[in-house]
């Protein structure tokens, strides 16, 4: 299987906006009239942002509030909110492993894209990439069955789970990032005497910086869903919620798991997609 | 000075330069001439070793090249390729001062160089230092690649089409530049180009390459007088090897006493300029300004540009 290796197709999340300045070229002539609408347009994302996040937080440390909302989907009595474990607590260790498993995915993955753009290493493009490929593909549910005889119940099988899941866009990205950056850069830095790594750590790493953000993006981004299947063995994560809806048949708890993982995973992502924009009209000497 | 003694590179079974053997002297423009695949940038490449010689030695000022880590041979030298090869996300200043950061200037020395370079080719330091290489013209870039080259002091310059990607009225003015900068800082330069015009106008020498094998080593003058038969010849051009010949020398020097009508021309036309002139006025004499009448003849242009056949 192939994901997407290209800025635009690596991308599918990444909404599609009217730059700022496109947006001000189209204003009408009379700027007093124009100015509220423009700045509402362009502050809207960011106030949807906040009050997203307001939502989730006033959610996750006050839950007994909203169960109004959800004593609709509740049948028999039953509790509109799962109240079991503490929601911050399922939130934190959810994050926790998400994070973990990204950093050190992203770490080896960034690894190897540079050992494979290596001339050294060049010979190992084709063995690292269907490894890559494999812990892409073969279904984390299988890592966990799998893992849980070897390194028991917890964490650590999840971890491991997430890790292989989220290594993929990560390499790819890193061969696309380090493979566009222009020749006649690469050509100039070994013409004025930089050595390997200076060219790595000057130029390419750098150049590269911006496509490499968006694999890590994309990894995030997948893992914060993939996280919930972690509670299958026990370990602390947003899925004990939705676990506990399909066990005892509660619409609720299944939609409540659902929102804020999703929640988490859109600020998330709109977070590290700011990061990157700035990181990359750095890497691409915009204004200043 | 560089000497380049039986220098060959082998790609496979391509012997992409073929025991080229050539001394460039210090302070000159040498250009490398021929078509794409004549070996001329791989023959540059090996100066500085971008590309390892199968066979042969290169040696500058009596030094083995094979015996200088590669790092510190290139900081040592000026590098400029075509398309110029500026960071994008490094500004104007932090480009220029690639080599002297490599090298360990103090800060001061280097903000002082960048300045002083900028200034020479032009360009206001405050203006353009904290610029982006996205935000120059194209001719802006090339500029800023040769002052990047020339940041560490170099006392050679290597450029591998330097003027290729710029349009032909930049291109001329970029050459005069490079011409003038060179007279000023004295650097030896090697021109890799495909260009025979471009050659005659910058180099002290050109070196004619074909298939690997250098043809022929010469002056302009002699080149254009003299080709070695068969390729250089037929690059030099049977029909404006005469123009050629006369954009070489001034027309003072064929000046004769005497007075023409119309408005005297510079002192320091070419002698291919004062013919346009003679043929755009229909006349066989004009005049050329200087403190006594004088005159620059057609007979006397005709003369000099015969070539002997």
């Amino acid at each position: 299987m192939r994901i997407a290796v290209d800025r635009r197709r690596v991308d599918p999340l990444r909404p599609s906006r009217v730059p700022a300045g496109a947006a001000s070229d189209a204003r009408p002539a009379d700027p007093a009239a124009a100015r509220p609408a423009g700045l509402l347009r362009r502050a809207l994302p960011a106030v949807l942002r906040l009050a997203a996040l307001a939502l989730l937080l006033a959610f996750l440390f006050m839950p007994e509030r909203f169960a109004p909302l959800f004593a609709p989907l509740t049948q028999n009595g039953a509790p509109a909110i799962y109240a079991r474990t503490s929601l911050v607590d399922l939130t934190l260790g959810h994050l926790g492993l998400v994070f973990g498993a990204t950093l050190a995915g992203g770490l080896v993955a960034l690894a190897l894209g540079i050992l494979v753009t290596r001339p050294r290493g060049a010979a190992f493009l084709p063995l690292s990439r269907t490894l890559v490929q494999i812990g892409q593909t073969f279904p984390p549910v299988a890592v966990l069955a799998l893992a849980v005889p070897a390194v028991g119940f917890g964490a650590e099988p999840t971890l491991i789970a997430l890790f292989l899941y989220g290594l993929l866009p990560i390499f790819e990205n890193t061969l696309a990032g380090l493979r566009d950056v222009p020749a006649a850069a690469i050509e100039a830095a070994r013409g004025m005497g930089m050595t390997p790594r200076q060219r790595l750590l000057r130029v390419e790493l750098p150049l590269a910086l911006p496509v490499i953000l968006a694999g890590l993006r994309l990894s995030v981004t997948i893992n914060m869903g993939t996280a919930t299947i972690g509670s299958t063995v026990a370990a602390t994560s947003l899925g004990e919620v939705i676990l506990a809806g399909l066990q005892s048949g509660n619409t609720a708890f299944i939609l409540e798991g659902a929102l804020v993982v999703a929640t988490i995973a859109v600020l998330v992502h709109d977070a590290l997609l700011i990061l990157e924009r700035r990181v990359g009209r750095r890497a691409a000497g915009a204004a200043a | 000075m560089i000497e380049i003694d039986g220098l060959s590179r082998r790609f496979g079974d391509v012997l992409a330069v073929d025991d080229v053997s050539m001394t460039i002297e210090r302070g000159s423009i040498t250009a490398l001439v021929g078509a794409s695949g004549s070996g001329k940038s791989t023959l540059l490449r090996m100066i500085n070793r971008l590309i390892e010689p199968t066979a042969g030695t290169v040696r500058i000022d009596g030094r083995d090249t094979a015996t200088v880590p590669h790092e510190t041979l290139r900081r040592g030298m000026g590098y400029v390729i075509q398309g110029n090869g500026l960071f994008p996300h490094w500004t104007v200043a932090q480009n220029i001062a690639t080599v002297p950061r490599l090298v360990g200037w103090p800060k001061a020395r280097i903000a002082a160089r960048v300045d002083a370079l900028l200034d020479l080719f032009g360009l206001d330091p405050a203006a353009y230092r904290d610029k982006y290489p996205a935000q120059l013209s194209g001719g802006q870039q090339q500029r800023v690649g040769v002052a990047r080259a020339l940041a560490a002091e170099p006392a050679v310059m290597l450029m591998d089409e330097p003027f290729g990607a710029l349009d032909p009225i930049i291109r001329a003015q970029a050459q005069r530049d490079l011409g003038a900068i060179q007279r000023r800082l004295g650097t030896t330069i090697v021109l890799v180009t495909h260009d025979m015009e471009e050659a005659i106008r910058l180099a002290d020498r050109i070196a004619v390459m074909r298939a690997g094998r250098l043809l022929q080593d010469a002056t302009p003058a002699a080149l254009l007088a003299d080709p070695a038969p068969g390729y250089v010849a037929e690059l030099v051009g049977a029909s404006d090897r005469a123009f050629r010949l006369l954009s070489l020398r001034p027309a003072a020097e064929l000046a004769e006493p005497g007075t023409a009508d119309g408005p005297p021309l510079d002192a320091d036309v070419s002698q291919r300029e004062a013919l346009g002139a003679l043929l755009s006025r229909g006349a066989d004499a004009v005049p050329l300004a200087g403190p006594e009448p004088r005159i620059v003849t057609l007979a006397a242009l005709r003369r000099r540009a015969e070539v002997p056949s």
